[in-house]
This record gives C-alpha cells, structure tokens and sequence, in this order.
C-alpha cells in the first residue's frame, strides 16, 4: 500500500479498473486510497504493473455517485465508473445518500 | 471540479443521448462536446478575456457556455431585449472579448473595437481541427459566468459566478444521470437569466433532453410540449398566468400526457394562478424554486407534495404554504436576522442571509459581499413558518419607510388583489412632506369592471390599518413587467415622485 497526496480537486485513477474519481472535499493530506484492494494513482500516472483486483471485492464504483466516509469529512465523485469499492484509510466509503429534491431548473 | 466536467461525465456516460433541440437543430451529448472544444479552441486562440454572447435560444447556448469553460474563459450572456446603448455600455465593460451573436444582432453593434464577432452559426459549423482539451484543467475558482444584474438603483452589477459555485450547486441539488432516455425539457428562459445557466448545468448533469423555443409564446409552448413530448418545464409565473389564459380562451385541453412536472421561479407567483394552473394541468407535479443569480440559481424548494398538501388542507397555516418558497434544498444555510442582525424565531420577518458551497455573492466592481463567516444578504425579507417553510416578502429595498413604520408592498396588494374589480396592483413609496414616505399604488382595473379610488382605501383600512391605506392611487392600462415577470417598481416609484414633484 502506497499513500497518496490529496486536496480538494485531485483527481485519481484506479490502478486495476476503469475507475476514476475527484476529490471533491478533503483535508488536504497524505492518504491510503484504494479501489478493488489495490492503490490508487494520481490521474496520468502509471499502475504498478501487474497488479490485479482484490477477488474478495466484487464491489463497484458507481459514474455519478458520492462517496463519503461515516463523519462526512471526506467526498468524491466518481467521474468513470468501473470494478472495485473505495477504501480510504482502511475504512470503506459509501454512497452519499443526498436529498432528492424535485427538478427546479 | 468545474462545469466543463459536467459535459465530460454526460458525454462519457450517455454520449448517444440528445442533449438539445431546438427546431430541426439537435445534438448529443458527445457532439455538444465535440462542438464545445471546437469552440474552446477558437475562444482560446482569440486571446479574449470574455466570451460574450447575444443571442436567443438555440444549440449555440450550451455550446458557448461549456466552450468557455473548456477555454477557461468567463462566458457573459448579454440581454437582446435592452436598448442598443445599453448593449454597447455593456460591452464595452467586456472588451477584449469574443462576441458570439445571432445574424440579427449584428446592426445592434455601435462599434466593433475590441470584438471579435462569431456569428452563432458558424460557431456550430467549426470543423474538428485540434487537440482535445483537457476540461479538469480549468481552476475551479475562476469565473465561469458573469451575469449583468437587471440594475434596479445605477448601472448593471457584474455578479460573478465561479465553477465552483456551479458546480456546487449542481451537485448538491441533480443527480447524474437521473433522467430517463424519453424526458426531455422544455426551457424557455432567457439565456442571460441564472435560470437559463442552471437549466442547462442541471439538465447536461441529469443527462436530459433540452427541448429549447427562441421566445415565449403560450401557443407555441404548448405545441412544442406536445410534438417533442417534453416531460417537464421551467416557467417564471407571469408565462404560466398566460398559458392557463390561453387554454381558458380558446376553450382548449392541456392535452400533453407527457408532461409530468412544471418548475417556475423567478417572481412572485398569484395564489389565484397556481390554484387555477393546478387545476387545469392534472396530475402534472408542481415545484416553486426560489434563488436568486448570487446564489447560483435555487435555494428554497417547495414540492410537489408541499402544493398537493397546501391546496387540500382545511388548516389555514398550511393552506398558506401554496404562497410561500418552499424549505430550504439541503445544500445551503439559511437564516433570518433582525436590524441588528440577530437570527429571528419562526413568523417573525428579517433579512433573509445565506451561505453554501453555491453562493457567489461577488460582483466585479465591488468585489464580495460575503461577510467573514461566509454569509450573504441577500436583501430579500422573509420568515419561517413553523415548519421552515420560507415566505417572502419582497425587496429590502423595497420597503415603505412612512415615519417610523416599515410597510411591506406586498401586505397592501394582497388587500388590493381581493377586490373583484382589481386585474393587476403595485405598490410603491411616494415622497412625502408629512412623513418622508408615503404609500401609493397603481391599479389595474379588470376589462368593463370599474371601483373607485374611496372604495379601495376603505377596503385596504379595514383590513389593514390606517398607515397602509394608499393615499394616492392611479389607475393604468397595464404595469410594466421585465421579461422574467418581475413588476418594476422603481419605475412606478419614478411615476409617483413625478406626480408629486409637478404639484
């Protein structure tokens, strides 16, 4: 496990599927970022190579969809969607469950 | 995050779905975003520091917008309803810019110094000829909208809005993808309105059809409604008083199954028009969205249950939400504060304040007008009922001050309004020697229907008190509105000092 540097606005690829998420809220820090049990990379970096998906997680990041750890100090938004569930930290994310509000606009 | 991103999640995700329409002119999301970067490239290699657009609506709108954004430019829709010299004055607060504009609009132009002029056409005729733009490249705390104010007091505001105000606000309040493939739009606000920016921000978010008409015409909307089978729609409420008119004039059905849900926002919404407008359109979902352009669009909701709940109550204090903004979205904080900017209880009228991710709150001359806790004032006075659903009150500015009493306009045209002989009121302040202000209002009489000046003061005495009684009314073939259905009290107000200062 590798950490990586994160801000509000970093955007990050997994290393073992299509998944790709921004950093939409965060303290800005170092972290443990995976997706499917392997590290995250800074978007337009390279993968380690030769590593695969965790096969105990048969997990899925959702296109569209907020993650947030338990307290709501940490958000992102998955940008491409693809195998693998978020872990920051060793805690697992989950989908926000926002308002649903009505369209207005 | 910025609203360039936005477009690059739809496009990836359902870039086969149309994103707008408008006549026989349509496009996916993948060819908005196609069209977009060629825009951008053209934007970018300009070296302007504005991309400036005068136009109505048609593909060329979200096209403009996302190109900006993509180019890192800020975008500055122009309202073609103002005068030519209000046009150049506000171009030349722009300049060096790129000017985006339909064919008609070219004669409007005193000068082209300082412009680049790109007729909307040709715009969306721009070969692919370049490099793919990286649009998570662009600063989320650059400014991705400037929208000139409607300048009720002096020259128009330049209210800036960040990608991260946008985009806050996007994702606080749409889900991505929530729209099926069959909805679609119909968006008939102004490009140059917040409105006419969050309808396309939320509906490329949502991933949904935008059905456009260049202007409002009741006909037309509902034809339109009908042929592209659009399932929702944003109306400011003067367009829904119209429509509802049309259908009871010319005898006619709402007939269009598809629709299942009308927003509108942008004024103060008669009781009389939304009971009616429920009425005609059954089964269709109403949502009353109020926000204001330096909150980045919507803040307060009221739902479609929130209509259906107040208009089938016995309880009056529910009966009345049907006239109020709704609750607050979630995304945001509101509060109500006295003169001395305390936070008031529920029922109690104050300055309604705001803070979030999506408040603006900045213009560009005078920079922000958040205070050091991140709030803004929005100037609007309202309350809480009980349950936090928010009733506005008009304009701060708004306000008769007569002697040392505050009368809200709005209070004495509610009174007004209930006269079976009254069509339309406004209420302003009139100079006044005795009391510095005074209350005066014009009236519009309803066609062969006549009521006396006595008989309205009487009626507005013994329902009110003597201090609210107009103690001069005028009466008027029509009010003047703005193009968003907003009465323009300051030129009533104009008419009134006129009055007094010729006697």
């Amino acid at each position: 496990m590798s950490k990586i540097t994160l801000k509000a606005g970093a955007r990050v690829t997994s290393a073992v599927s299509d998944v790709q998420v921004m950093a939409i809220k965060i303290p800005a820090g170092e972290y443990e970022l995976t997706c499917g049990g392997v590290s995250m990379v800074a978007a337009g970096g390279t993968a380690p190579e030769g590593a695969s998906i965790d096969p105990a997680d048969s997990g899925e990041t959702l296109m569209g969809k907020r993650y947030v750890d338990e307290a709501e100090t940490v958000e992102f938004l998955c940008t491409k969607a693809g195998a693998g569930s978020l872990v920051l930290d060793g805690k697992p994310l989950a989908v926000k469950q926002a308002k649903q509000l009505p369209s207005s606009d | 995050m910025n609203i360039a991103m936005l477009l690059d999640m739809a496009a990836d995700a359902f870039g086969d779905r149309t994103a707008v329409v408008c006549g026989d002119q349509s496009l996916t999301f993948a060819e908005l975003r196609g069209q977009a970067q060629r825009a951008a490239r053209v934007f970018q290699a300009s070296g302007a520091q504005y991309v400036a657009l005068l136009d109505t609506n048609g593909p060329v709108i979200p096209v403009a917008i996302f190109g900006a954004a993509y180019a890192g430019v800020p975008y500055v829709p122009l309202n073609y309803r103002l005068t030519t010299a209000e046009i150049n004055e506000l171009l030349e607060r722009v300049k060096p810019a790129v000017l985006v504009h339909g064919a008609e609009f070219v004669d409007r132009l005193t000068s082209t110094d300082g412009l680049q002029l790109l007729d909307s056409e040709a715009l969306l005729a721009l070969k692919d000829d370049g490099e793919e733009i990286d649009g998570a490249m662009v600063d989320p705390e650059s400014v991705a909208v400037q929208l000139f104010t409607s300048g009720t007091t002096g020259k128009p505001k330049a209210a800036l809005l960040k990608h991260e105000n946008l985009t806050s606000y996007i994702l606080g309040t749409v889900e991505f993808g929530a729209a099926e493939e069959t909805d679609g739009v119909l968006v008939t606000v102004p490009p140059y309105h917040v409105a006419g920016i969050a309808a396309v921000l939320s509906s490329t978010y949502a991933c949904r059809r935008m059905v456009q008409i260049e202007s409002f015409e009741p006909g037309l909307w509902l034809e339109t409604c009908r042929t592209q089978n659009c399932t929702s729609g944003f109306l400011v409420p003067t367009m829904i008083g119209r429509i509802v008119d049309y259908l009871d004039e010319q005898g006619e059905a709402l007939n269009a199954p598809s629709l299942k849900a009308i927003a509108y926002g942008g004024g103060k919404m008669p009781l009389a028009t939304i009971q009616r407008a429920m009425e005609l359109f059954e089964g269709v979902d109403f949502t009353n969205a109020y926000g204001l352009t330096e909150t980045s669009s919507t803040i307060v909701v009221l739902t479609p249950d929130d209509h259906r709940m107040a208009a089938s109550s016995d309880d009056p204090k529910v009966r009345a939400r049907l006239g109020s903004a709704g609750q607050p979205t979630g995304a945001i904080e509101i509060e109500i504060r006295d003169d001395n900017g305390k936070v008031v209880g529920p029922n109690e009228l104050g300055m309604i304040y705001v803070r979030g991710g999506q408040v603006a709150g900045e213009y560009k001359e005078q920079g922000s007008q958040l205070d050091s806790d991140g709030w803004f004032c929005t100037k609007d006075l309202g309350y809480f009922d009980d349950e936090q659903y928010l009733f506005i009150d008009g304009r701060a500015d708004d306000v008769i001050v007569r002697g040392a009493e505050n009368i809200s306009p709005g209070e004495v045209e509610d009174v007004l309004r209930e006269h079976p002989a009254v069509a339309d009121v406004a209420v302003a302040a009139m100079p006044d020697e005795e009391w510095g202000e005074a209350v005066a209002a014009a009236v519009v009489l309803k066609p062969d229907s006549t009521a006396t000046v006595e008989e309205l003061q009487t009626l507005v005495r013994e329902r009110l008190r003597s201090s609210r009684v107009p103690q001069t009314i005028i009466f008027k073939d029509e009010l003047p509105y703005n193009d968003m259905g907003k009465v323009l009290r300051r030129v009533i107000r104009q008419e009134f000092a006129a009055l007094v200062e010729a006697t």
